[in-house]
């Protein structure tokens, strides 16, 4: 059987079969976790990869220029990330559409093809972030990128159109191991724990521009729109039905806080290290792993170039067959890849396009990556408020959600979540588009 | 060929040239006539809209369409639910192609003009659900419609004749008064209807399944995602439900009621006939994963002194899946199961042979608490096409066959 968007679910499917048959022997507790059991997946795949190589950049640098101070803001981005995922979950549990498929529905073909194309752009940049990101970590482990980025491009594609089942299934389980990598980093910088865990609680707030920068900088590169494209169409290929609804929202909030963990592990281990050892000028994830080697040993700078490399491979993996899929969904082209070239030339076309080119632009010499790093961030930032405003007008229509619209006491708080993120993400991109014009002296 | 796409908009004169609005939408009357473009909206900005009637048409082209009667002789616009709007119902809407056996989107729809005593009559000829009907959405109003034309032709056209459309519509009383049947898809096979089936939202699946005849929808809920099964089951009323999963064979119905809450089976059960709900409920008692869960209580059993003569005019006799039907199961004076006969040696043999001399070598057998695994492993050491599974006294009580076991190994 070939991997296809639905057998990425299938895999995990799999994977959590096993555990289910453990867990519904045994005693109530062990039972009501295999209830769970059955509809994880789709929450916890789509915020690990959310940590890609553009947001582990950013934490790196919020933790290296600003130590513990930022840890705070997590707390208030576990709710908004799970907020905001929970809507698109209720909505393709509720509707059984995905995104793409209501946008173009309610709002007709024009802004269904605008969400695509910007779609498209933005994803294309993040891919090039994610195998910018393999060419770096493996640089770090002596592996020139000429040789990294092909062979990882080759296998990202093969992996998908041609990985049976239990290869791809024993690879998957491997990538999410590998998350933990940065547990065992920060526990090699020996960090204090005490003063995180209060720094996490308690908020500080320094009113510098830069300070301000790099908080919204956490939250754009955390939550990214195409991320609600892909829990939304994963539940539907999932059939979670209404009555499991409560274990999808239940899936939603462990990948919310999971995501988060990582998030934490990471800034605690640059604050403990580079940031105490004055290294405030850390401005990508390899940097700092170099930097790690002579302040926390060898494994703590391998374990986080490794979290690198497998965050970015992830990603690699997941976002080019999604963004071809919800495209294809959007714009009515036959999509999966069940059918054959001939059938769906759109689908295969805009597949290969992404993994291509974004493998391809990482390939030409002297180009400046941190450039795409800033374009993947800006484009981000531009499609998250249309996409947010889509999801919020969607999930509060009567005749679509029945009785599952938000609530005024929800709908408040989305709002409120929605116009801060959409601050935020613009206040990104103008960023962004002055330091393209202005590059810092590097 | 006019497009929908095309047409919204365009400037409505009456009469005597006089400016009365746009034209923003097209209705069908399927009830009337099911093709036929039977009514023209003409908003009119903060004016009430009218409603123009085909025979009140004389004119259409892209921009501009004429009428033959004044403003005055049209009726304001009241809401109808039994109208087919062509932008709300059709564009952007999923439909499934009856011909081409697939769920679609429509990006444009396609008018034929027909003259008919000095006005013009609109009929939908097919629906576009390609490219050309794609780039007159995006580009409708920004590029000359001449230019769009002969660039289209350039393009790759796919679309579908009107007659092969069959409209997804959830509300029950809504398809009824757009005239909605589905007896199209009930020709189809319902491995594709399932397919096609899983594309759609739970609404739309659930209208589906509600109107199409209960022989169909068994077969269709049986091919269907276990998970959508029980889902569309669920929102069925019981009795309804019953009438559905009576068409379906025992064991089919019983993996089906196994994955539903107790209460609810046990109320769909309540609505079966006697005897089909016993069978299923004996069946329910055993462990999915043994083979008395994959067991199918149907099955052709005949006694071993019995020649092929008189079985096979017993069998004309019987209502047989015929399809599934290949091998018959033998007993002893007992009712002991003692062997197996392919329907193929039967064939071949002579009338008055013996279903003792027929039988297959060697005699296999399990019990109902065997594992899938040791079923599966009985399957591929002696390449059975079924297995007959029996009780302590060695009475057969159903059987397994080859498909059960593709599919859970496919299911695996």
């Amino acid at each position: 059987m070939p991997l296809n968007f639905s057998s990425i679910n299938n895999v995990i499917d799999g994977l959590r079969a096993r555990t289910f048959e453990f867990f519904s022997r045994g005693k109530a507790w062990r039972r009501r976790i295999a209830l769970f059991l059955a509809v994880v997946g789709p929450g916890i795949i789509t915020s690990n990869v959310d940590n890609d190589a553009g947001g582990i950049a950013t934490y790196t640098q919020a933790g290296s220029a600003y130590g513990y101070t930022l840890l705070w803001s997590l707390v208030p981005m576990t709710i908004a990330l799970y907020v905001t995922e929970e809507m698109c979950a209720r909505m393709g549990v509720i509707t059984g559409k995905g995104l793409s498929d209501l946008i173009r529905e309610e709002f007709g073909f024009r802004p269904t093809f605008f969400v695509m194309i910007t779609g498209f752009l933005v994803d294309l940049f993040n891919v090039v972030a994610e195998f910018a990101g393999v060419a770096a970590s493996m640089e770090l482990f002596g592996i020139s990128r000429y040789f990294a980025v092909p062979v990882a491009a080759v296998l990202v594609w093969f992996l998908v159109l041609k990985g049976t089942y239990r290869q791809v299934e024993i690879i998957f389980l491997i990538l999410c191991v590998f998350y933990s990598s940065y547990l065992f980093s920060a526990l090699l910088s020996k960090p204090d724990w005490i003063l995180a865990a209060r720094m996490t609680v308690v908020p500080t707030i320094h009113l510098d521009v830069s300070y301000l920068l790099i908080l919204t900088a956490l939250v754009g590169t955390t939550i990214a729109p195409w991320q609600f494209f892909y829990l939304q169409a994963s539940f539907v290929e999932k059939k979670v039905g209404q009555r499991q609804y409560p274990q999808a929202r239940l899936d939603v909030l462990v990948g919310s806080i999971s995501c988060m963990i990582i998030v934490f592990f990471i800034i605690v281990c640059t604050a403990a290290t580079l940031h105490r050892a004055g290294m405030t000028n850390i401005t990508d994830a390899v940097d700092a792993a170099k930097a790690l080697i002579p302040l926390a040993g060898k494994w703590a700078g391998f374990t986080f170039a490794f979290g690198l490399l497998n965050a970015s491979l992830f990603a690699a993996t997941i976002l080019p067959l999604s963004t071809a899929h919800v495209i294809c969904e959007g714009m009515g082209f036959e999509a999966g890849i069940d059918h054959k070239f001939r059938e769906a030339p759109a689908f295969y076309w805009l597949y290969t396009i992404l993994i291509l080119v974004g493998a391809g632009i990482v390939l030409i010499p002297h180009v400046p990556l941190w450039k795409i790093f800033i374009y993947s961030q800006v484009g981000n930032g531009v499609w998250l408020p249309i996409v947010v405003i889509f999801i919020l007008l969607l999930v509060n229509r009567k005749d679509l959600m029945g009785e599952h619209t938000n609530t005024f006491t929800f709908n408040v708080l989305a709002w409120t979540i929605a116009i801060a993120m959409i601050i935020l993400a613009l206040a990104l991109s103008v960023q962004g588009i002055i330091q393209a014009i202005h590059p810092p002296v590097s | 060929m006019l497009y929908a796409t095309e047409l919204m908009g365009s400037a409505a004169y009456d009469g005597q040239d006089n400016f009365v609005g746009r034209v923003r939408e097209f209705f069908i009357e399927p009830a009337e006539q099911p093709n036929r473009v039977s009514h023209f909206l003409i908003s009119r900005g903060r004016f009430q809209p009218l409603v123009a009637r085909y025979d009140q048409v004389s004119k259409v082209a892209p921009g501009r369409i004429d009428l033959n009667v004044s403003e005055r002789a049209l009726d304001a616009y009241q809401p109808n639910e039994s109208w087919l709007a062509v932008r709300k119902d059709l564009l952007d809407q999923q439909i499934i192609d009856t011909e081409g056996r697939k769920v679609v989107r429509v990006n444009d729809v396609d008018l034929a003009e027909h003259r008919t005593n000095g006005n013009i009559e609109l009929r939908i000829a097919q629906v576009d659900v390609g490219l050309p009907g794609a780039m007159r959405r995006l580009f409708q109003g920004l590029a000359p419609s001449k230019l769009m034309r002969s660039l289209q032709t350039k393009l790759p056209q796919r679309a579908i004749l009107w007659e092969f459309v069959n409209l997804i519509e959830p509300d029950p009383l809504r398809r009824v008064k757009l005239r909605i049947t589905h007896e199209k898809l009930e020709d189809l096979h319902p491995a594709d209807l399932a397919e096609m089936m899983e594309q759609l939202s739970a609404a739309e699946r659930q209208g589906i399944i509600a109107s199409l005849d209960e022989e169909t929808a068994a077969a269709v809920l049986a091919e269907l995602d276990e998970r959508l099964t029980t889902q569309i089951v669920e929102k069925l009323d019981p009795e309804k439900a019953a009438d559905i999963i009576e068409e379906m064979a025992p064991d089919a119905a019983a993996d089906l009621l196994a994955d539903l809450p107790k209460e609810t089976s046990e109320e769909v059960l309540d609505e079966m006939p006697n005897q089909e709900a016993k069978e299923v409920r004996e069946l329910l008692a055993y462990d999915p994963s043994t083979a008395g869960g994959m067991m199918n209580t149907e099955f052709v059993y005949v006694s071993e002194q019995s020649t092929r003569e008189e079985v096979l005019e017993w069998m004309r006799n019987q209502e047989l899946n015929l399809e599934q039907l290949d091998t018959i199961v033998v007993l002893d004076k007992d009712a002991r199961y003692c062997g197996t006969v392919p329907v193929a040696r039967m064939l071949l043999a002579a009338p008055e042979q013996r279903m003792s001399e027929m039988k297959t070598e060697p005699l296999v057998s399990v019990t109902p608490d065997a594992s899938e695994k040791d079923v599966f492993e009985l399957f591929d050491k002696y390449n059975l096409r079924m297995l007959t599974v029996i009780d302590d006294l060695h009475h057969p009580i159903g059987t397994v066959t080859v498909d059960d076991v593709v599919s859970r190994l496919v299911n695996a």
